[in-house]
């Protein structure tokens, strides 16, 4: 068996861990790229989803590459992702290539099933092993996390503009060629190391911008035109709360131990939304409030064109803008959005809420000093 | 005779390319405007020799901003000090010209926005992306299947007494709707006023979504010069709209002033290379990287065969390389 996985952001280096610590034979399928794309549209209907076309596209690129069955992992909620697995099978067939398909969660039919199926990964059935090399996959998730957190604050910081960058592409070309989870933990560290000597300036107050949405479209900088890289060009400090460690965490292995998942979120959306509609819409709501509540400067959020849980959460993000006085932008993405109206759009939103804060300052000093 | 100090604003747009000249008082001293057919570098050239042969000895440029979707482009040609988006340049354009503005329209050759502004600043704003119907692009292509030339159009709209509903949501239905109607015996002038009735509806509906839209209200852009227009919005709004003097340029003019702003009273020396610059010979090049899976197409502007700005590329390893 040779494995390979779907892209989305840097979960691959997590899949290369897992994989690598089970010494099980796979393909990295090429990043997500308008080839991807590509491949991806000539395959599917016009109305299936952005992540699902760029799935497709790594699926046949990494069965040209070799592969024979594909990891995925499941959906959350009753939004389309929770059905990929069934359809990426239906896809395959269709397109007439064999590509087995694995789909890592928590089934409805419990741990025993999900057991079986790491089983077929692992080859092995040490239920040590395998709950060794989980764990070391999922702190692999985290420290990737806090790596991606450090790259956007400094980013937003740096004095030499593209210092973050050139230490963090360094980070993605030696990834691929390093092996196991001790080993790429090792080279997170040295990379955290080089990111935190990159000289920054301190007296700075960036902006704060979070990014709300859609998990594959805020998370894969493919989709979302590495928004997060531009925005940090232009100086300004990003947060996204919705994180691949939060999701394996919360959604893989705490779904069936509801008590110790994080429900900031859900507390701060119970306002507007206080039921589950499927997706990511209702952290779309609850983290949109959290960043206004913790004094955030503007809020971006994002979703493929046809989201159905994003639908409804744009349609309360105006309340919030509102009752918040925060200003949201919604931009939507599909196959034939622009890359410059895009960055239009972000730059445009950043000057605003740039004047914003100056205006802000003004009243403020007025009110101090009386005239 | 010592020249007088500008200030120079590009608008760089689908179908027009604008340039202003202001004084240091922000004043507006020479406009151009001219179709970009196509060929962004050959228009910006023209129009900077256009604009050398008016007032090339009486004046010295002390700044130079950009704007409009060839911005990046016009700034690497040009030596720009200050390259900024659209959205900002028309809301400052706007608040110079009418200082109380709350709501902007804009409607140029191939997008339409609009602007809503607090306080004097810019508050919210939107943008078409998806749909053509009702731009300029599109307004062109009707009045010539018609056989009325676009300065023609909106003096048609006012005559009509029976306009004809048109479905206006789409392009592509607008156009078989219209000749439908056509078909059916309307005349023109009814016909004309449909269609600008149905560009303010869809407007409004697809840009204006839900947002409250204040007075004073500025209509701006090239379809600003369209009277049938006018008055469609005036009808759906119910309020008077206030259409600038230079509602042409006004992205122009208003990148202009921040090129004067951005640089300050301080006077920095500007970036601009000179009308000089611009006699040598520009071409652009692009090709696909081949350095990694990204396959980023380059586009890469040189200039008597030295590369003078390059573009496209995700890891920085030509844009940085270039200049």
């Amino acid at each position: 068996m040779i494995f390979t996985f779907p892209h989305l952001g840097n979960t691959y280096i997590i899949a290369k861990s897992f994989l690598d610590d089970f010494g099980a034979e796979y393909v990295v399928p090429p990043l997500n790229s308008d080839k991807t794309l590509e491949v991806g549209l000539k395959y599917c209907a016009e109305a299936h989803c952005l992540p699902f076309k760029l799935f497709v596209g790594n699926m046949v690129q990494a069965y040209e590459m070799g592969a024979d069955t594909m990891l995925i992992t499941g959906g959350c909620g009753p939004c389309r992702l929770g059905y990929f697995g069934e359809m990426l099978k239906k896809q395959a067939q269709d397109i007439g290539i064999n590509m087995d398909l694995i789909t890592l969660e928590v089934p409805d039919q419990g741990l025993k099933e999900l057991a079986s199926r790491i089983r077929r990964v692992s080859g092995t059935s040490n239920v040590l092993n395998i709950a060794r090399v989980i764990n070391s996959a999922k702190n692999i998730a985290v420290r990737l996390d806090s790596l991606e957190h450090l790259a956007r604050e400094k980013r937003a910081v740096q004095r030499v503009r593209g210092s973050v960058d050139k230490i963090y592409q360094g980070f993605q070309r030696d990834i691929l060629n390093v092996k196991g989870s001790e080993q790429i933990e090792k080279l997170i560290k040295d990379i955290e190391i080089a990111l935190n000597q990159v000289d920054v300036n301190m007296d700075l107050k960036p902006l704060r911008v979070g990014i709300v949405g859609e998990i594959f479209t805020t998370i894969e900088p493919y989709a979302n035109f590495s928004v997060e890289k531009m925005l940090g060009e232009m100086g300004v400090m990003v947060t996204r709360p919705v994180t691949v460690s939060g999701w394996i965490i919360n959604e893989m292995v705490k779904k069936r131990l509801p008590f110790l998942k994080d429900s900031k979120h859900e507390e701060a959306a119970k306002k507007y939304m206080p039921h589950m509609v499927g997706g990511h819409a209702q952290h779309t709501v609850g983290n949109s409030v959290l960043n206004a509540l913790h004094g955030y400067d503007g809020v971006i959020h994002l979703y493929p064109l046809g989201c159905m849980p994003e639908i409804v959460s744009q349609a309360i993000l105006p309340r919030i803008e509102e009752d918040y006085g925060i200003p949201i932008m919604t931009v939507i993405r599909d196959e034939m959005t622009g890359e410059a109206g895009f960055a239009t759009r972000v730059e445009a939103f950043i000057d605003l809420l740039k004047k914003r804060r100056d205006e802000h300052l003004n009243e403020q000093s007025k009110m101090l000093y009386g005239n | 005779m010592s020249r007088v100090k500008c200030f120079m604003g590009i608008d760089v747009g689908s179908v027009s390319t604008n340039i202003t000249l202001i004084d240091e008082n922000n004043n507006l001293i020479e406009k151009l405007y001219m179709r970009t057919d196509g060929q962004p570098i050959e228009s910006i050239r023209t129009g900077l020799k256009d604009m050398y042969g008016r007032l090339g000895q009486s004046i010295e440029i002390a700044g130079v901003g950009t704007t409009g979707s060839g911005r990046q482009l016009a700034a690497a040609i040009v030596g720009a000090d200050v390259v900024k988006n659209e959205i900002t340049a028309h809301a400052v354009a706007a608040q110079k010209e009418i200082p109380d503005v709350r709501t902007i329209i804009e409607i140029g050759g191939q997008d339409s926005k609009i602007i809503l502004l607090k306080n004097n600043v810019v508050h919210d704003f939107a943008m078409n992306t998806v749909c053509a119907a009702g731009t300029g692009s599109f307004l062109d292509r009707q009045a010539a299947r018609l056989g009325i030339s676009i300065e023609d159009f909106g003096s048609y709209a006012i005559r009509s007494e029976n306009p004809v509903r048109i479905a206006g949501r789409c392009a592509v239905f607008a156009e078989s709707d219209m000749i439908h109607k056509q078909q059916m015996g309307y005349s023109r002038e009814d016909i004309v006023r449909g269609l600008c009735d149905a560009l303010a509806r869809n407007y409004l509906a697809n840009l204006g979504k839900g947002k409250k839209l204040e007075g004073p209200v500025v209509f701006q852009g090239g379809v600003a010069a369209n009277i049938g227009i006018i008055q469609a919005f005036e009808m759906a709004l119910g309020t008077k709209i206030v259409i600038p003097q230079n509602h042409d340029v006004m992205g122009a003019y208003g990148v202009a002033i921040l090129a004067h702003e951005g640089l300050g009273s301080s006077y920095e020396k500007t970036g601009f290379a000179g009308f000089d610059r611009l006699m040598g010979d520009y071409t652009a090049k692009s090709r696909e990287c081949d350095g990694c899976s990204n396959g980023c197409e380059i586009v890469q502007i040189i200039m008597d065969n030295n590369p003078v700005a390059c573009w496209g590329d995700r890891c920085g390893k030509w844009s940085g390389a270039a200049v």
